[in-house]
């Protein structure tokens, strides 16, 4: 066996590729058993209120309904976790979309006709759903999302700002955006002898069995949750969504198994969304660029029900150094659906405002906008003092500067034509945090000298498996087919979400664990394996219990070359490339794919995607794919990752950070200063659709 | 479920008698709109009559030098037909430019006629809609209308028809073949779809049973485009778009033809912008003003005030290129 599958890097391909591309692996809602019923909810048309009453008589004459679940009927639940989990138990209404009612019948067909025929009436009192800037509304919580203080001061920002000789004060929009992955959430439940199993399109089927154990007032032990393919979360399916406890509880009123696949038109509503931000950034500088004061301040919203609070100022606490700094969240409660998770929540949205900041600060100063970054490039993270267990972002600047061809670059604005387009090129820096939390794994060896890992994983598109076997099998020393193994069942070692960037090191460092303790306890076992095998068990508790000394972040450099319309104000990204410095890159087949995907959301952020909530009904407008635009083939253009391998002791056993998340992050931003840079007109509103153009064209 | 009766005739006669003889029926073509808004529950017709196996998949030259384009050719066949890219490029282009390459091998030439509009009220049940329930209120008009009509729109109804082919067919004076109960009728493309007026749930003046057989083109008279401009690449609807035809003679216009969409109910014909040009000089000035007298009569909504601009831009640098005046964008 070629040294290739034993390595770490080594571009080994995904285990389930084969699977996916015939169509024969299985998703969440391709589970069903003869007898299964299909659910269809039914959605509050109000954006606030009280349901008053629910007439479910014509529903149920519907050929093929079998059950309308309603407030009135449906079991109880514990109190969740999660209020979004709360549903149909009480008649509260606290946004648009809302489940107010759930039919279950022997065909979707049927179930989608009953939800019709389902009569809801309602008491309503006005609504509030548009985030303004000064809506009164707006307060400062204890936290941003993460855990992070909303509120950080070092020094004292505006006398800093008032006295700097350069200055940018800009106001950055961000709408609302939607993760749409291609699979919708679904869940198949069913109940045997006492034991519920759901095959759920989640992220971390064990946070699923957790939420579902304390809903259900049920011992863990009698419920499994399956996620053995899912087909893309970008953070939606990071916690566990209503359509599993919908189906939990259906499977378990009717005593049949139960499927329930969230139409795409309903997603909008309730598998959350980007909440949109309005950022002021101020930063003062001295005239060779050096700043002296950095201040973000993010204004978002939350649900009536939740606070979350996109954490979009905590990347300029990481950022530049400057003896002056004020990073403030304020969020106001609004009668819109639960904001959530979406690919690098906070730093796609904050690093957006940020980057283009500093590319507004560039110009002022007439320098270099690489050369402005390291300038600033701190020597301690600037809030904390803590020193970095690694910082690549200069090495990121340089490598992509001299990648992209950079340094041959006009500085001047609006003076490159090619035909009818204007081109421009633009850079913007990229941070992610290495974040890591316990994990527990098995590993097994077996009489044929085959190993099997266990750890329950879930695997999200990225290759989980693949990883993860590579990783056992360089501990083992054996090829990486000879490993086998298992995720996406929560009868398995625990383990957290494929979230956060950080799947692969938590899972990853209790596989390691475990086949260490493997090797350790092979290297003191006698005579041939036992037919049943030897099998330990490790957990990572201990380990990442502990708080590192050290700030842990992935940094990386965007660079961008567009063409703009100067007829349509239509942008088009000719070149995208970006250089990521994010510890050991351990399977470069697929942290290329990540990298890749992760720019082309990023893309897709600056120049096509939005979700506008529409203020008389209080639901957003895009809801379907050909209203919400992902990026077409034909918006993407020649992508390059690269990334920098950094030699980083205080990160885990294989030294890796995580890589899901960065490649969006300075996207938006990169595109936007490539504008700027092809037609003058420094928009600091996204997506960059051609309506916003058109006023600064020839 | 939801039923509805399904019929496969096997002749236009027999088409049109099914039609006709049941009220809510609707003839299916590629599908591609009607099922989607039964999905939606926007549509719930009791019978479908299913024409996509029907003898009318063909595209044949005409006596006078003409195209004559069966109601169920595929769009990407049409688009790659070599009489179409050669005589009306400016259809070809359209269909290009239209939905993504699964929806063009199924969408019909007739289906793509009878498309709905894709206003986000009009396919959200839960919302009123006077084009879908006349009478309830129009939301768009002070919503969520960015992409919804300048032109032609009426206070019940701003709602854009969303058919980029249409559009080419509009500028290229094709007429349309319907077969009805009371025998055989040709309409225009320009007066297939109507106004919104008081009646917005009338898209055309397609009437009870009539189906459409073919799509009529006349001879080749000139060069023509397409040009679209879109929120994305490709697979998103028209911000706005025009097809223009545009013949020059000794430095002045012999022939023009200049149709938008995007920004209309029904394909916008541009008959005062092709006054001002006929005999013109064939220059951008005149190509300006022409345009602007189109455009003079738009009224613009809170949002979509962008769309004027928009069109005039495209239109301009249409005739401009088909003028040589600009090279191909």
């Amino acid at each position: 066996m070629s040294d290739t599958t034993r390595a770490l890097g080594a571009p080994v391909l995904r285990r389930e590729g084969r699977d996916k591309v015939t169509g024969t692996a299985r998703y969440a809602a391709e589970h069903t058993t003869p007898g299964c019923l299909y659910g269809w909810v039914v959605p509050a048309t109000v954006a606030s209120g009280r349901v008053t009453a629910i007439r479910t008589a014509d529903a149920l004459a519907v050929p093929g309904v079998h059950t309308v679940l309603t407030q009135d009927n449906a079991p109880r639940l514990k109190e969740p976790d999660d209020p979004i989990l709360a549903v149909l138990q009480d008649d509260r209404v606290p946004h648009r979309g809302w489940p107010v009612a759930l039919v279950l019948a022997e065909s979707l067909e049927s179930a989608r006709a009953g939800a019709e025929a389902v009569h809801v009436e309602y008491a309503t009192t006005g609504h509030d759903v548009v985030l303004t800037a000064d809506h009164p509304g707006l307060y400062t919580p204890e936290e941003a999302n993460g855990g992070y203080p909303a509120l950080r001061e070092r020094g004292d920002a505006m006398r800093a700002f008032d006295a700097a000789p350069v200055r940018i004060d800009a106001t950055y929009t961000l709408h609302g955006l939607h993760n749409h992955p291609m699979e919708p959430h679904a869940s198949t439940a069913r109940w045997a002898d006492g034991h519920l199993t759901v095959h759920d399109s989640s992220q971390g089927s064990t946070a699923v069995r957790e939420s579902l154990a304390k809903a259900l007032g049920l011992d863990r032990d009698r419920i499994t949750v399956i996620s053995e393919h899912v087909g893309g979360g970008f953070g939606s399916k990071g916690t566990p969504r209503p359509q599993a406890v919908l189906a939990a509880m259906a499977a378990r009123h009717t005593g049949r198994p139960v499927q329930l696949s969230l139409p795409r038109r309903y997603m909008a509503a309730v598998v959350g969304h980007r909440a949109p931000t309005l950022q002021r950034v101020r930063l003062g500088a001295d005239r060779d660029g050096v700043l002296s004061s950095v201040s973000h301040e993010i204004a978002t919203h939350t649900s009536r029900i939740k606070e979350f609070v996109e954490q979009a100022a905590v990347p300029a606490r990481i950022m530049y150094a400057s003896p002056h700094s004020r990073t403030e969240h304020r969020v106001v409660a609004l009668d819109v659906p639960s904001p959530s998770w979406m690919r690098a929540p906070g730093e796609a949205s904050g690093m957006y405002a940020l980057e283009s900041a500093m590319d507004e600060l560039a110009n002022a100063l007439g320098l270099d906008p690489v050369e402005l970054r390291l300038r600033n490039e701190p020597q301690t993270e600037p809030d904390s003092g803590r020193p970095f267990s690694s910082r690549g972002l200069t090495a990121c600047l340089r490598e992509g500067a001299r990648r992209f061809g950079w340094y041959d670059r006009d500085p001047q604005p609006a003076t490159r034509e090619e035909g009818p387009w204007l081109l421009g090129t633009g850079v913007a820096s990229a941070t992610y945090p290495v974040l890591v939390s316990k994990a527990a794994a098995t590993a097994q060896a077996a009489p044929d000298g085959s190993y099997r890992i266990g750890v329950n994983a879930t695997d999200i598109g990225t290759g989980a498996r693949t990883v993860l076997a590579q990783i056992a099998a360089s501990v083992l020393d054996t090829p990486q087919e000879n490993v086998t193994v298992d995720i996406g069942n929560s009868d398995l070692p625990p383990a957290p979400v494929a979230g956060g960037s950080s799947g692969t090191a938590s899972w990853g460092s209790a596989v390691h664990k475990a086949a260490t303790a493997l090797v350790r306890r092979l290297d003191g076992h006698t005579g041939p394996i036992p037919p049943e095998g030897v099998t330990v068990t490790a957990d990572t508790g201990e380990e990442t219990a502990q708080e590192s000394p050290y700030a842990r972040h992935a940094f990386g450099a965007h660079f961008a070359e567009v063409a703009v319309d100067s007829l349509t104000g239509e942008v088009r990204v000719r070149r995208l490339l970006g250089v990521f410095a994010a510890g050991h890159i351990l399977n470069s087949r697929t942290a290329r794919s990540q990298f890749i995907g992760g720019m082309v959301m990023g893309l897709g952020m600056a120049l096509t995607e939005g979700s506008t909530m529409d203020p008389a009904f209080g639901d957003f407008t895009e809801s379907d794919l050909a209203s919400y635009h992902v990026p077409s083939c034909a918006d993407v253009p020649d992508i390059q990752a690269h990334w920098i391998d950094e030699d980083d002791p205080h990160l885990n056993p294989m030294g890796s950070k995580g890589i899901g998340e960065i490649g969006i992050v300075g996207t938006a931003a990169a595109i936007g200063n490539a504008v700027r840079h092809a037609t003058g007109a420094r928009l600091r509103e996204l997506p960059l659709t051609p309506d916003k153009l058109l006023p600064y064209l020839p | 479920m939801r039923p509805f009766a399904y019929l496969r005739p096997a002749s236009v006669a027999e088409a049109v008698r099914a039609g006709a003889g049941h009220p809510g029926a609707r003839f299916l073509g590629g599908g591609t709109n009607l099922v989607d808004l039964m999905k939606l529950g926007v549509e719930s017709p009791g019978l479908l009559v299913d024409v996509s196996r029907l003898p009318l998949d063909r595209v044949e030259p005409t006596d006078d030098g003409g195209l004559r384009i069966g109601a169920t050719v595929r769009n990407s066949d049409l688009a790659a037909h070599p009489g179409v890219r050669s005589g009306y490029p400016a259809l070809s282009q359209a269909l290009l430019a239209g939905a993504s390459g699964q929806l063009r091998n199924t969408a019909t030439t007739g289906g793509n006629l009878l498309q709905r509009t894709r206003c986000p009220y009009f396919q959200d049940v839960s919302k009123p809609c006077n084009k879908r329930l006349p009478g309830s209120g129009c939301p768009a008009r002070e919503g969520a209308h960015r992409d919804l009509a300048v032109l032609g729109h009426s206070e019940d109804c701003v709602a854009t028809n969303p058919s980029d082919m249409a559009v080419a067919l509009a500028a290229l004076d094709a007429a349309i073949l319907l077969h009805g109960p009371e025998g055989e009728r040709t309409v225009p493309v320009t007066d297939f779809h109507r106004l919104p007026g008081d009646n917005p749930d009338q898209d055309t003046v397609i009437r009870p049973g009539e189906l459409i057989t073919e799509v009529v083109l006349p001879p080749p008279a000139a060069t023509s485009l397409y040009r679209k401009a879109r929120d994305r690449a490709s697979y998103a609807f028209a911000l706005a778009s025009v097809a223009a035809v545009l013949s020059v003679r000794d430095g002045r216009v012999e022939r023009a033809a200049l149709a938008f969409g995007g920004v209309a109910p029904r394909p916008w014909r541009a008959r005062v912008a092709e006054d001002v040009l006929r005999g013109a000089p064939a220059d951008e000035e005149t190509f300006a003003r022409a345009v602007s007298a189109e455009l003079a009569t738009a009224r613009p909504l809170r949002d979509n005030g962008f769309k004027v601009d928009l069109a005039h831009r495209l239109a301009v640098g249409a005739l401009a290129e088909l003028a040589g005046l600009a090279p191909p964008a």
